[in-house]
């Protein structure tokens, strides 16, 4: 088996009495996408921001590409080849899609100290974005605001940011999130195409998304992960049933 | 450097940290609660002293000069809030800056307007005249232990306030969740204007009681607001506790500082040079402190939001 | 930027060009020196709004750099006339030329200090820290005596330029003009390349900068610098304007009305701080010559700007929210 782009082993997190992260560990292989599911309050929203850097873990390592990056920054992370998308958009609506990608193509096309040459002529950059977008069928609300933007578009543009940096795995946060049943068919189908591409840990309330796409499941209940394994084996799992799908379904 | 000199200088200290806790209680009640950064709390100790050294000027009585001052620098600072501050409530930092500090400048031209160019002087009243013997025979003024004395006496008031009673459920129910004391049903609006007014008042009292020690002046407020301000960035925005240890540091640093860095220096170069040096240095020296804390801590010692 | 803004730009900025002319025909020689301030001081703000305006760094502590950059000419000047040594190794001089680059590599160090412990911090905190830092200097200067404490220095010869006569009003208003005009376009030329989006980006949405792999923190600091050396090079034009520096020009209400100016003006724009500075100082020469309580009047028409007009002049003149 291929050596795991992301491995986090022994993490916990506790904030006063409660244990939002406990003792969990977690791999992420080539060309898989493993979903993690969970109900509300299972302590996904931190094991999220533990990975991408937001939140610093009290105990246990996380590592990207071999990487030990627990003590990193957000953005060193980002560079090692994480991209991921957020729950709630990370987007500034006064600015054009383009920009916001343009963002995320400037950290591998050279940086962001350079201070004369004006960005809008930059043809390697805006290549760069519009391929991005393109992927993500976007390309012509390039020069729109996000404010102007559908809420199923603004998940599109996330997902352009982070395709831009060119990442060699994701993290995506509920995707589908308020995307409309046409919306998620499409972004299911374009998710089973990316995982040949790169890895994807796919955090997802969407069930019939989860099992359509997931090669692995893992479900997360009070900060441990209670079942591990192939769609198959967690919908039969009992405890899961117990716990977690007897309540959504 | 005698020991009565370490007890004095440690005492004008504390008396100087008084003075910073009183005027930086309020502007940390206020930045807790309304989350409000406020800029003209340094005209509201201005006020205070100015209607002290009047009233006193004019009924001959210090007290009731005291009284009065502290009065009407809390009636002042809900007139305020109730027309200007609670407007900017809502708005970002840059708004509540650019808002408090054109009121600086109303009430700097104000003042002057009313009370003249030339500064006010306020006597110590006879009560408070005396001097008391130091350990080591050193006279010290039993007005400025007054001072240190009222300082404790806000402090446990101030504490009792805000554990015990009604008033201080809600203060820290509002630091802690704006919304939520809405949804309790507290009338808002009237416990922001009650917060203001208290630090008002407290910024007030710290106006009427330097009067004695400095002259009254316009401009007076805004240098103590400003070292009122390194007193809660160290102290952590928000915290009393906070408030009441960053004052006492900052007091007795800053005092500490200014009296025996050109003492020290003094030993290894020639006494004028030791003189300038050292007070540069010292003048320096609590802003190199709140430095020092901030690379360690940057939310402050006692950082109350998280 | 639209067609309206460019034209209101525009219009400015020959505002400030054309008042001086009018003064030189007119042998008004209190005005060219007027317009000279004006050009200054919208320099400095040009440079606060780097920070604040297209950085979110809301500096109050702008006049450290301001003063800074007064004292170095001041400073050079004075070992330069006195024929004395800086610190016992460095000659002054009255050559612009070298007071300029000292004055911005000055401002910039201690710009990179400051920004690094108070740029750890947020909002409220870093108003207040830069606040207390500019008071340090400002303080420093008072109590340290060799140039001039409290009472400040004069520079009894203007600094000079080769092929320019500096003691002239008209020309040295062409050096003040020329001064502005080269901060505002550094200023666009910066804004529009690939460090002005990700330091816009850093005041939209720091989380979507570092999730783009870019850390934020050198961004701003970064910011900061620039900010206060074009600050700082205002600040020895300034002190050469009025022949003199001294502590006021590191007080905290210098930095107060930087501040002022670039809100006035209108927050992010790159021409703001020009329209502020205009207004700023004809509301302090035209309101001063009336009252001597002119501060009040100011306080209140200040006051009235931010709860009821947002957006500044530009806001007002030219329409629209503030370009990313």
């Amino acid at each position: 088996m291929a050596d795991p782009v992301l491995e986090i082993a022994g993490l916990s997190k506790r904030y006063g009495a409660l244990t939002a992260t406990d003792d969990l560990s977690l791999t992420l292989r080539p060309g898989e996408i493993h979903a993690l599911i969970g109900p509300n309050g299972a302590g996904k929203s931190t094991l999220i921001g533990q990975i991408a850097g937001a939140i610093r873990p009290d105990a246990g390592t996380i590592r990207i590409m071999g990487h030990d990056v627990t003590p990193r920054s957000i953005a060193a992370r980002a560079r090692l080849g994480l991209g991921r998308s957020f729950q709630i958009s990370a987007l500034a609506s006064d600015l054009s899609v383009l920009a916001h990608v343009r963002i995320a193509a400037q950290a591998r096309e050279g940086g962001a100290f350079r201070f004369w040459a004006p960005v809008r002529w930059d043809a390697d950059l805006r290549e760069a974005a519009m391929t991005a977008l393109a992927r993500v069928g976007l390309a012509d609300r390039a020069d729109a605001t996000v404010g102007a933007l559908s809420h199923g578009e603004r998940r599109q543009l996330e997902v352009a940011c982070a395709l831009a940096l060119h990442p060699r795995l994701l993290l995506l946060d509920e995707p589908m999130a308020g995307l409309g049943l046409e919306g998620t068919e499409a972004m299911t189908r374009f998710l089973a195409d990316l995982k040949h591409e790169m890895p994807i840990l796919l955090v997802e309330h969407d069930m019939d998304a989860v099992f359509e796409l997931a090669d692995r499941v893992s479900v997360l209940l009070y900060g441990r992960i209670i079942a591990s394994g192939t769609v198959e084996e967690i919908r039969a799992d009992a405890a899961v049933r117990e716990a977690y799908l007897g309540e959504a379904h | 450097m005698t020991a009565s000199l370490v007890i004095e200088q440690l005492l004008n200290g504390l008396q100087f940290g008084v003075m910073l806790f009183l005027m930086a209680a309020g502007l940390t009640l206020v930045f807790g609660v309304m989350g409000l950064i406020n800029l003209a709390h340094g005209s509201l100790y201005m006020v205070g002293a100015f209607v002290t050294a009047y009233v006193a000027g004019v009924t001959g009585s210090f007290w009731i000069g005291l009284g009065a001052g502290a009065l009407a620098a809390a009636a002042v600072g809900a007139i305020v809030e109730v027309t200007v501050i609670r407007r900017l409530y809502a708005r970002d930092h840059l708004d509540q800056v650019l808002a408090t500090f054109a009121l600086i400048l109303i009430f700097s031209e104000g003042t002057r307007m009313v009370f003249g160019a030339q500064p006010l002087w306020l006597d110590v009243p006879p009560l408070l005249a005396g001097a008391v013997t130091l350990p080591g025979g050193q006279p010290y003024p039993v007005y400025r232990l007054a001072i240190i004395a009222t300082g404790v006496l806000v402090a446990v008031g101030l504490f009792l306030l805000i554990l015990r009673t009604r008033l201080g459920m809600r203060i820290r129910a509002g630091e802690s969740d704006r919304e939520m004391i809405g949804a309790l049903g507290v009338d808002i609006a009237r416990l922001y204007t009650l917060v203001f007014a208290l630090g008002a008042g407290l910024a007030g009292l710290a106006g009427a009681m330097i009067g004695a020690l400095q002259s009254v002046e316009v401009g007076m407020g805004e240098p103590v607001l400003i070292l009122a301000f390194v007193v809660i960035v160290i102290g952590g925005i928000g915290s009393i506790k906070g408030a009441l240890l960053g004052s006492i540091l900052v007091g007795v640093v800053d005092t500490l500082g200014r009296v025996f860095l050109p003492l020290g220096l003094g030993q290894f170069m020639d006494s004028s040079a030791a003189n300038t040096t050292g007070a540069a240095i010292a003048s320096m020296l609590i802003y190199v402190l709140m430095a020092l804390i901030l690379a360690i801590r940057p939310k402050g010692l006692f950082p109350a939001h998280g | 930027m639209d067609r309206r803004e460019r034209a209101v730009n525009l219009g400015l900025i020959a505002l400030v060009a054309a008042a001086p002319l009018v003064a030189w025909a007119l042998g008004e020689v209190y005005y060219i020196n007027l317009a000279s301030r004006v050009a200054i001081v919208a320099m400095a703000a040009v440079g606060l709004n780097l920070a604040l305006g297209f950085g979110g760094m809301v500096s109050f502590g702008h006049a450290a750099f301001f003063g800074l950059g007064g004292f170095v000419a001041g400073v050079a000047a004075f070992h330069d006339f006195e024929e004395t040594l800086f610190a016992g190794l460095l000659p002054g001089t009255n050559q612009m030329l070298v007071i300029w680059p000292v004055a911005m590599v000055i401002c910039g160090v201690v710009a990179a200090a400051i920004g690094a412990i108070s740029l750890r911090t947020q909002g409220v905190y870093f108003i207040m820290i830069t606040l207390a830092f500019a008071q340090m200097i400002f303080y420093f200067a008072v109590s340290f005596p060799a140039y001039g404490g409290e009472y400040g220095l004069s520079i009894y010869v203007r600094n000079e330029l080769p092929l320019v006569d500096t003691s002239d009003p008209m020309q040295f208003f062409a050096i003040s003009f020329l001064g502005l005009v080269a901060a505002i376009w550094i200023s666009a030329r910066i804004m529009a390349s690939r460090f002005g989006a990700a330091l816009t980006m850093a005041r939209l949405n720091e989380t979507r900068l570092a999730t783009s792999g870019i850390e934020p923190f050198p961004v701003r600091l970064t910011a900061f610098v620039l900010s206060a050396m074009i600050t700082g090079l205002a600040g020895a034009l300034f002190a050469d304007l009025n022949n003199f520096v001294g502590p006021s020009m590191l007080s905290w209400q210098r930095s107060g009305e930087i501040m002022v100016i670039v809100i006035l003006g209108g927050v992010g724009r790159l021409y703001g701080p020009v329209a502020g500075a205009i207004l700023f100082i004809l509301l302090e020469t035209f309101i001063g010559a009336e009252t001597e309580h002119w501060q009040l009047f100011l306080g209140l028409i200040l006051l009235g700007i931010v709860l009821f007009a947002r957006g500044g002049v530009l806001g007002a003149l030219a329409g629209g929210a503030r370009h990313g």
